[in-house]
């Protein structure tokens, strides 16, 4: 897993993925962060947090496009299927290598906590609780893009696939305000990803929501260790 | 070592490959020819783990790869048709990632120098792999399957693109690692599978059609009882003087004045018989002088030719002279 991990993340540097991403993400962070934070003079950066959702449901798909996909069109995983490793510790090493440039983003949020603090007094726990809030999120669009990855040979494809999954995710959130009240719309806002997510933003974290993002990240991670099982059988 | 039981793949219903069943020794340099789409690709997939059998077992060491993969990937070095390169890596780089990737124990830079050094990669070892020629990408491609010093190597077409030089080099290394290592080489090209290895399974449309050493596959195959010749003399005349000889079937002109007053012959005595005396002796009594005997012995090419064209192991010999006759 380690030796995947490694590879992976190295890769980001050697091609232009790694450092656009990023580039992305702090570009637009600073952005919202001035808007929301600096130019009102206000100490609550939630909206940032709220706003980094649409980035990163656009974004993260760059991120994690060619995990599976490449090694399929370039015949590498005839090394890594074929080497004494299990698909799970395959499927980790390409999940922990995406998201841990994802971290690496996320990692600016709370500088902008100790960039307001030289200023006014800053309440950290809203800032350390939507900073997890968003390492969940992430969570959930990458092992969706791998996921979609594991499907297809095509980059693109991947990319503009999970970004549809994404996209999905958001306007579940909306059909659920235009359902009527009722069994239906409970469900569908519990598992609303973008529901829960504003919630943390607000300031309510809850166990279960902490379960629910954990869940969609493992549900994600398993399918796509079954699709790299069943291409054996195909 | 190896051991393959009535092997089956199908793809929907498509069957790739059919009940194929062999086993390569250790120590065994095991031949895996056949023509293009012939399933010798997809029974190393399957022998690797990358794909599943519809129905049988492929044993690596007793250890069954379905049912224990990691245990036996372990093994097994595997080269497949393309080999399996991250193009935006450097050599080292890929070597020692593979290295982390097969969780070796082995002395990493000791170990990865020594392998550089045995497939000629060292003066390219810090250069991007995109970057190299088909050849060098061949070798690091071989250079993967060593590392971790498998006792195990199943290497697809390991001589693909490369130079004539590189070839035979290669051909000498793989001989050298069949010396500790049990290999699995498949090929189209027949003088490489006869100068490697020891025991050549042909397969055909995802079936064994032979299965032997490669001596007795091309010895079974050979015809001691039928001979050229070539001699000088009034074809009708020689061809009644060795009619007459003992156990001849059938003499057959060839070509008349092959040379100046010279013409071939295709002799064809009963199965068992040693006509090359009597016809030396015959033909010297009369004054015709011999220029050229040979038996029709078949090289490889034209048995697997003529066992993968059609007809079945065992009337091969027959056909093949039939069909040198009546050209």
């Amino acid at each position: 897993m380690f030796a995947i991990f490694k590879r992976e993340f190295r890769a980001y540097f050697t091609s232009p993925l790694g450092y656009v991403f990023l580039a992305i993400f702090y570009a637009f962070s600073g952005l919202f962060f001035y808007i929301f934070a600096l130019s009102v003079g206000s100490t609550d950066i939630s909206s940032v947090f709220l706003m980094m959702f649409m980035v990163l449901m656009v974004f993260v798909p760059l991120l994690t496009m060619r995990l599976l996909s490449e090694d399929k069109k370039q015949k590498t995983d005839q090394l890594t299927l074929t080497a004494p490793v299990s698909l799970l510790s395959i499927v980790m090493g390409k999940f922990l290598a995406a998201y841990a440039i994802f971290a690496i983003g996320v990692a600016v949020m709370p500088v902008y906590g100790f960039v307001m603090s030289t200023f006014a007094k800053v309440s950290w726990l809203p800032i350390w609780g939507n900073t997890v809030g968003l390492l969940l999120l992430g969570g959930i669009f990458v092992s969706i893009g791998l996921f979609v990855s594991s499907l297809t040979e095509n980059q693109m494809i991947a990319a503009i696939g999970s970004f549809f999954i994404n996209l999905m995710i958001l306007l579940m959130n909306t059909l659920t305000s235009a359902l009527p009240t009722g069994f239906l719309q409970d469900v569908l806002s519990s598992i609303s990803v973008y529901s829960r997510y504003s919630q943390i933003t607000n300031g309510i974290f809850s166990l279960s929501s902490l379960i629910f993002f954990v869940s969609v990240i493992f549900i994600f991670l398993f399918l796509t260790v079954r699709v790299l099982e069943k291409r054996r059988w195909a | 070592m190896i051991e393959v039981k009535n092997l089956t793949k199908r793809y929907g219903s498509k069957t790739a490959v059919s009940n194929i069943s062999f086993t390569a020794e250790e120590s065994e340099i095991l031949g895996f020819l056949g023509p293009n789409g012939a399933g010798k690709s997809t029974t190393m997939n399957i022998l690797t783990g990358y794909l599943s059998s519809t129905e049988g077992e492929a044993k690596i060491n007793g250890i069954d790869i379905l049912e224990e993969p990691v245990k036996a990937k372990q093994m097994i070095g595997y080269l497949p048709e393309q080999p399996p390169l991250y193009l935006d890596m450097t050599v080292m780089e890929y070597l020692k990632f593979v290295y982390g990737l097969k969780k070796c124990k082995l002395p990493i830079n000791s170990h990865l120098k020594e392998i550089c050094d045995l497939v000629k990669i060292t003066d390219v070892k810090d250069r991007v792999i995109k970057n190299l020629s088909k050849g060098y990408k061949q070798r690091v491609g071989l250079a993967q399957a060593l590392v971790g010093n498998p006792p195990v190597l199943i290497l697809d077409e390991p001589t693909v693109g490369l130079d004539p030089k590189q070839i035979i080099e290669i051909r000498a290394l793989i001989k050298k690692l069949g010396k500790n290592h049990t290999v699995i080489l498949s090929s189209h090209i027949l003088p490489e599978i006869q100068a490697v290895c020891d025991k050549i399974v042909i397969i055909n449309r995802g079936k064994v059609v032979a299965n032997d050493s490669a001596d007795n596959l091309a010895r079974n195959m050979s015809a001691d009882h039928k001979l050229v010749i070539r001699c000088e003399g009034a074809s009708t005349d020689v061809k009644k003087l060795l009619s007459s000889i003992p156990g001849m079937d059938e003499v057959f002109v060839n070509r008349e004045n092959v040379e100046e007053g010279v013409s071939e012959y295709f002799l064809n005595a009963k199965p068992g018989t040693d006509i090359r005396r009597e016809v030396s002796k015959r033909l010297a009594s009369r004054n015709y002088t011999l220029l050229m005997m040979k038996s029709s012995e078949l090289t490889l090419e034209e048995v697997f030719l003529k066992i993968t064209t059609g007809d079945i192991y065992g009337n091969v010999a027959d056909s093949v002279d039939k069909l040198k006759f009546t050209k």
